[in-house]
């Protein structure tokens, strides 16, 4: 559960929740080190300077991808002014009436700042007209429930309509267990959706970042024509504590991380992200008829 | 004890009739076919073709064991990667003799191990959501007993799905529910209550077509009862499905899961 409530990094800052007595302790302390300057990251445990963090949100001590928001996903991805988003407005019901998800969705949506856990639109890539998908691991652990369903099977029959490529970004804890068994029938809406856009001769590309599991692992996320993904991101079905307690083994090293995909044949490049914009754009362009065949 | 909760016991039951039962009552001349042509062949799924009285069918089920020494055979009933892909391999076979598919269910879960993830547990999960959702021949889908998350949808992206009254189809466990979402797995119960996970829960929210009542003695005291009430229902059914122009039943396959979602757009 940890893996997806925390960021892989965090603020050395108090920040909103930092409470009177914390702040007395730190009026004592000298010298105080000035809000929201400092981040430590997770994976070296090295203490990194803010501003050394570019767009790209790599950690600049050991390279480790930091998660990103669709926000900062699009302003690295899309050509500048290109990004027109479908679908802004659908928020959640309570389908299973449990108690307290209106107070789980507005804290999540205070959170990340959006609406829900998919964002959708259209944008150019390197040139490229495509169609985008974007998920928020930290929206209700990335969880897909009613609207990451109807957005993203809209985002691709839409595609399917305009005749154009489906590009998604996926992270994902799963299936939104609030949401019961509708959230499961999301699997099967999603995957029909691609399954006509497949008919249709049309290409899919999923990039998989960390972490991508469960529900969405099991539908959308391994169905790319083309499925890259960003170094050492999480990809799995059954999350790691869940495989313990079945198993009772210690799993080994590196288990289920991207090398690990790309090695047992279910990734087909793990791309740096300061690279993905390039490698998506020339994926795009060796699939457009229109500008590819000029040459033959 | 609450209705939830008593399907679920009665569900999970050892005793509980399982899918090679219902083939040998349902069906005639059953031929098991093994493997998925690329690693290995599954315990946990069943599979082969046989005869509705004079319907040629193919037939895939989730199996799961009366004994200790039957449930390690089929791995208690969670199919590995290799299960799922000798299902979809016998899917695409009915749909190349244009046979009518139909499937049973009756899983906890797909089984979460190493080996599973290796050979890509969640890409052999979402191939058959994919290829059953355009599967040129029709297809149905029968709950018998547990139906667990997405190692159950596997199978049961379906023209039409039933299911027997004391079956369930839910997100996760009720015991994963409760220990996750309130960290609390003593409270298994008012999970059950709340997921939403029997029958006719299932029947009202349009995620099963169909309930069929189970005998008052219980399923296993008289299960020749039940599947001559399944069997009447699958020669009523498929002859009209059967008859269906593809693109007609494909359409309407679509539909039936492109429904499922509650949001508002203001």
């Amino acid at each position: 559960m940890n893996l997806f409530g925390k960021k892989n990094y965090f603020s050395l800052e108090g920040g909103e929740q930092r409470t009177k007595k914390n702040d007395k302790r730190r009026q004592k302390a000298e010298p105080s080190i000035p809000d929201g300057m400092w981040i430590k990251c997770n994976t070296c445990k090295a203490i990194i300077y803010k501003k050394e963090v570019t767009e790209y949100k790599l950690c600049p001590n050991c390279d480790a991808h930091f998660r990103m928001s669709p926000a900062e996903r699009i302003a690295i991805t899309c050509d500048e002014g290109t990004w027109e988003e479908l679908d802004a407005n659908m928020r959640p019901k309570n389908p299973m009436d449990y108690p307290g998800y209106e107070d789980i969705i507005e804290k999540a949506q205070k959170k990340a700042g959006i609406l829900e856990g998919a964002v959708t639109g259209r944008c150019k890539i390197c040139g490229q007209d495509t169609v985008l998908a974007l998920m928020d691991s930290h929206f209700v652990m990335g969880s897909m429930g009613s609207v990451v369903g109807e957005k993203v099977t809209r985002a691709v029959e839409y595609a399917t309509k305009n005749r154009l490529p489906v590009v998604i970004f996926t992270t994902s804890g799963g299936a939104r267990m609030q949401e019961g068994i509708i959230s499961l029938m999301q699997m099967a809406k999603v995957a029909e959706a691609l399954g006509k856009h497949d008919d249709a001769g049309l290409l899919y590309v999923t990039v998989l970042t960390d972490p991508t599991t469960g529900g969405v692992t099991a539908s959308f996320a391994m169905l790319g024509d083309i499925i890259l993904s960003e170094p050492k991101a999480l990809i799995g079905f059954a999350g790691q504590r869940v495989i313990q307690g079945t198993i009772h083994q210690e799993l080994p090293e590196g288990f289920q991380r991207a090398e690990f995909q790309l090695e047992h044949g279910f990734v087909d490049r793990i791309v740096h992200r300061e690279k993905l914009r390039e490698e998506l754009g020339k994926i795009l362009l060796l699939h457009n008829r229109q500008e590819s065949e000029v040459t033959l | 004890m609450s209705e939830a909760m008593k399907s679920v016991s009665i569900a999970r039951k050892i005793e509980r009739p399982n899918t090679r039962q219902f083939i040998e009552r349902i069906f005639e001349d059953f031929m098991e076919f093994h493997g998925d042509r690329l690693f290995a062949d599954d315990g946990a799924v069943v599979g082969g073709i046989a005869f509705l009285e004079k319907m040629p069918v193919t037939v895939v089920g989730i199996q799961k064991g009366h004994t200790l020494e039957e449930n390690l055979e089929c791995n208690f009933g969670s199919p590995n990667p290799e299960g799922y892909r000798k299902a979809l391999r016998l899917m695409k076979q009915a749909e190349k003799f244009h046979r009518p598919v139909i499937t049973f269910i009756n899983t906890a879960g797909a089984f979460c191990g190493i080996g599973a993830e290796e050979r890509g547990q969640g890409e052999a999960i979402a191939r058959n959501l994919l290829e059953m959702s355009r599967l040129k021949t029709p297809i149905i889908s029968i709950f018998i007993g547990e139906g667990g998350s997405g190692g159950a949808l596997a199978l049961a992206v379906s023209d039409s799905v039933w299911m027997l009254e004391h079956g369930m189809y839910s997100i996760l466990s009720p015991e994963g529910f409760a220990s996750i979402l309130w960290r609390d797995s003593s409270r298994v119960a008012e999970a059950a209550e709340l997921m939403k996970m029997t029958a006719k829960d299932l029947l009202k929210n349009e995620v099963i077509d169909r309930m069929f009542f189970e005998p008052k003695e219980g399923l296993e005291h008289n299960l020749d009862k039940t599947a001559v009430e399944l069997k009447k229902a699958l020669l009523e059914t498929l002859p009209d499905l059967m008859k269906k122009e593809t693109p007609v039943l494909l359409e309407k396959r679509y539909k039936r899961f492109r429904k499922f979602g509650e949001f508002t757009e203001s």
